[in-house]
């Protein structure tokens, strides 16, 4: 099963190397990972999407917090969240395609960010199962690159991760 | 994250900004100028370090410069880095204290990284601190660079490059602060040259540390050891199995005072033996691949299971899937959460530490109404009694005055009951047999790679151990494998007068490897006999010390008796044992805790 996870850890070089060795090491797997600072410069946010048993995400959260520099972990599917992943297509757009690949980012709630008169290049947002619908709704042919940022997760109203 | 490059400019220019020191610095000690190495010096006395086990090299000339101009520590110097942690991780196991080893950069590190691994695996308190080489010259392939930080992360409680030398003290005390306390581990504290030999303002070392990220619990959760306690009080086959966490948290008096209230059987891990006397009656003998009928058919058939500092490892419960045909509640007090539920389910888990936790049952037993079902009781001691009965460590002592490797370990045994003796061991048969033949009374006495397996730990753990036990009786057993693979520590044993003595069981093979090809491989001996031994009465003789051979069982009494009268020598004692003994029982890999192996004819 899918699970997104929330790390609070010191921004210290070689932390993320802490955590990403954390998981090879143990089989575990990472579906995506990002990583930025927060508000706090001292404190980077991480989120990982995984997958495994209750067991595996149980060891995966108490091995996530045993890392010296984690301050703290929380499993975000274990409540209400919201996830957003920011992605980029560059898609072919000649002739007919591009009133076809306008009204395609515009359904999806994408914006064209790059115009040539041979390709757009759209900007969507949203959890990964949008950005998975929109890749599945325009011809496979047609895209000509793709980048994902991997999902970023929140909890919602009350739930809060900080110090 | 930080990226390199900032990293680096940092570096480059020393002058930068400077995150200010979270640990707070001693009141006392007017601002003065050190060199890094020096600032090293203070942290490792104020630490109490007494020994640092070490062998020098180009990124630690500062560091050993500042060596010596001081006379509080003691430096040893060995004859491979490996043999340096291995030496200090034997000091550690058995004084409870911080193993402090030093060594060079690059093959200095490379070299060392083996005695690391086996810390970890044990959970030994542990400081290395590494040269490296200068700042800027890091990530150039300069000459004996590696990535220490990186090559030992996996197998580090934690580990720490040293990019300015302003944070020595602070991650000096760190680096002991997180060896020591939680689940201790090894540590490893990576030094620039140019960080150790430059000067920078000292303020004294910090007297208290504060991390945010890293809080180790220590008081177990009330609840939760109540309810434990309740489930202990009305098992009907309860069963105490307690492993090195025991040990780790100085908590054998505890176990002690708990299984003599309760009047429960208890068992050991390799790791936590010692932890309850083997000589007493509540104690059923180690458990696991090798461990007795009785305590692995009390593992298997008890109603209720208290864990107590122990990892349910794979060599102790075998096939989990056997192990868990029979229902029981399991009960598992250990200060690391990852270890709780990660081979069995747990039912009542309880983090904490184990002298903690221990020590609240204690006075909630003695407060509570409620009493073991001594009905119940007796009946599981018939069961356990019947299969004691099996006598399951009874061997054929031969003919032809051969002798067997089982009854060196006895004879030693009944020599040294009555004195302060420190048993280490390599890894193989000769380990298993110390395992089960050594009655271990006492805490800490008993010390080896149960986690690694790291084969050629014996000599340097005796040499450790003989520096800061120096009235204590040191003997390694090992094998003529294992002892080939640090045995150049014998030249260390004469220069620091370190008189160890050595139980070598010689059967010409490697024997655990051999008795693994006899049963799963058809006999087909690939790579396990030894040709070509050398003459180990000439080599220790060459090495400066005592050598024996011991041919017949008739004299293995009398060797023993003439090593130990020679108090300041090292003794090597070459035992030609039965080539063919096996180690039993034996629970076959992939079989049930109680599907043993019990004598030659199970084959």
């Amino acid at each position: 099963m899918k699970h997104i996870i929330a790390v609070l850890l010191e921004n210290e070089a070689g932390a993320l190397s802490r955590v990403v060795g954390l998981f090879s090491a143990r089989g575990y797997n990472i579906e995506s990972l990002t990583v930025a600072p927060t508000e706090d410069p001292s404190l980077s946010r991480m989120t990982i999407q995984t997958t495994g048993s209750d067991e595996v995400i149980e060891q995966i959260t108490k091995h996530l917090n045993r890392l010296i520099e984690v301050v703290k972990v929380v499993d975000l599917t274990e409540g209400a969240y919201t996830e957003r992943e920011l992605m980029m297509v560059k898609v072919r757009a000649v002739g007919k395609e591009r009133e076809e690949m306008k009204r395609m980012a515009d359904i999806f709630r994408g914006r064209i960010i790059d115009v040539t008169e041979k390709s757009y290049t759209i900007e969507l947002t949203g959890d990964q199962t949008k950005n998975d619908a929109f890749l599945d709704a325009i011809e496979r042919g047609a895209i000509l690159e793709t980048v994902r940022t991997g999902s970023s997760g929140i909890g919602r109203g009350e739930r809060i991760l900080r110090v | 994250m930080e990226i390199a490059k900032a990293e680096v400019a940092s570096a480059s220019n020393p002058s930068n900004s400077h995150p200010s020191a979270k640990a707070k610095p001693a009141a006392a000690g007017a601002e003065q100028e050190l060199r890094g190495a020096e600032v090293l010096i203070k942290a490792l006395q104020a630490e109490g370090v007494k020994y640092v086990w070490g062998y020098p090299g180009g990124a630690v000339l500062h560091i050993y410069d500042a060596f010596f101009k001081q006379d509080t520590i003691q430096h040893v110097l060995v004859r491979h880095e490996q043999a340096a942690v291995h030496a200090a991780d034997g000091y550690a196991r058995a004084t409870g204290d911080v193993g402090v080893a030093l060594v060079t950069s690059g093959p200095g590190v490379t070299n060392a990284v083996t005695g690391i691994a086996t810390a970890y695996m044990d959970s030994i308190p542990m400081v290395i601190v590494c040269g490296q080489v200068p700042t800027h010259a890091i990530g150039m392939d300069a000459f004996q660079e590696c990535d220490t930080v990186g090559i030992t992360r996996p197998i580090v409680k934690h580990n720490f490059l040293v990019k300015d030398a302003r944070d020595l003290a602070e991650t000096m005390k760190k680096a002991f602060h997180i060896a020591r306390s939680g689940r201790p581990g090894p540590v490893v504290v990576d030094i620039p040259k140019d960080v150790s030999f430059k000067k920078v303002p000292y303020h004294g070392y910090p007297q208290t540390v504060e991390m945010r990220s890293y809080n180790p619990v220590r008081k177990g959760h009330g609840g939760q050891i109540r309810k434990a306690l309740q489930l202990l009080l009305a098992a009907k086959r309860p069963y105490i199995y307690t492993g090195g966490g025991v040990l780790l948290s100085n908590a054998s008096n505890e176990l002690r005072q708990l299984v003599d209230m309760l009047g429960y059987p208890c068992t050991n891990t390799l790791m936590g033996l010692g932890a309850y006397p083997a000589s007493d009656r509540k104690f059923l003998g180690m458990l696991g691949m090798h461990g007795t009928v009785e305590a692995n058919n009390a593992m298997q058939n008890c109603d209720v299971l208290l864990a107590v500092g122990a990892r349910f490892d794979d060599r102790v419960i075998g096939n989990p899937k056997h192990f868990a045909q029979n229902e029981r509640k399991i009960i598992h007090i250990d200060i690391d959460p990852s270890s709780i539920s990660k081979r069995v389910r747990v039912d009542i888990p309880i983090v904490g530490d184990v002298k903690d936790v221990l020590s609240e049952m204690i006075a909630m037993i003695k407060e509570s109404a409620t009493k073991p079902d001594t009905n119940a009781l007796g009946a599981w001691w018939d069961t356990i009694e019947g299969w004691r009965k099996r006598d399951c460590l009874k061997y054929d002592h031969g003919q032809n005055d051969i002798i067997k490797p089982q009854y060196v370990v006895e004879t030693l045994w009944n020599m040294t009951k009555d004195a302060d003796t420190y048993i280490t061991s390599d890894v193989g048969q000769h380990q298993m047999w110390a395992a089960q033949y050594y009655r271990f009374d006492q805490p800490r006495r008993w010390i080896n790679s149960g986690g690694l397996g790291t084969m050629g730990v014996g000599i340097p753990y005796a040499m450790g151990i003989k520096l800061a036990k120096p009235d204590s009786e040191v003997y390694c057993v090992t094998g003529e494998g294992s002892v080939q693979m640090c045995i150049q520590e014998l030249s260390t044993c004469l220069q620091y007068n370190t008189p160890i003595k050595i139980v070598a069981l010689n059967n010409r093979y490697l024997g655990m490897v051999r008795q693994w090809q006899e049963v799963e491989y058809e006999g087909r001996y690939s790579h396990s006999y030894m040709d070509a031994l050398p003459n180990f009465v000439k080599l220790a003789e060459a090495y400066g010390h005592v050598g024996m051979l011991i041919e017949r069982a008739s004299d293995v009494e009398p060797a023993l008796r003439e090593a130990r009268k020679l108090k300041d020598r090292t003794v090597f004692m070459d035992f030609r044992t039965d080539p063919t003994e096996n180690v039993f029982p034996m629970v076959q890999a992939g079989k049930g805790i109680t599907e043993m192996l019990l004598s030659a004819e199970d084959l």
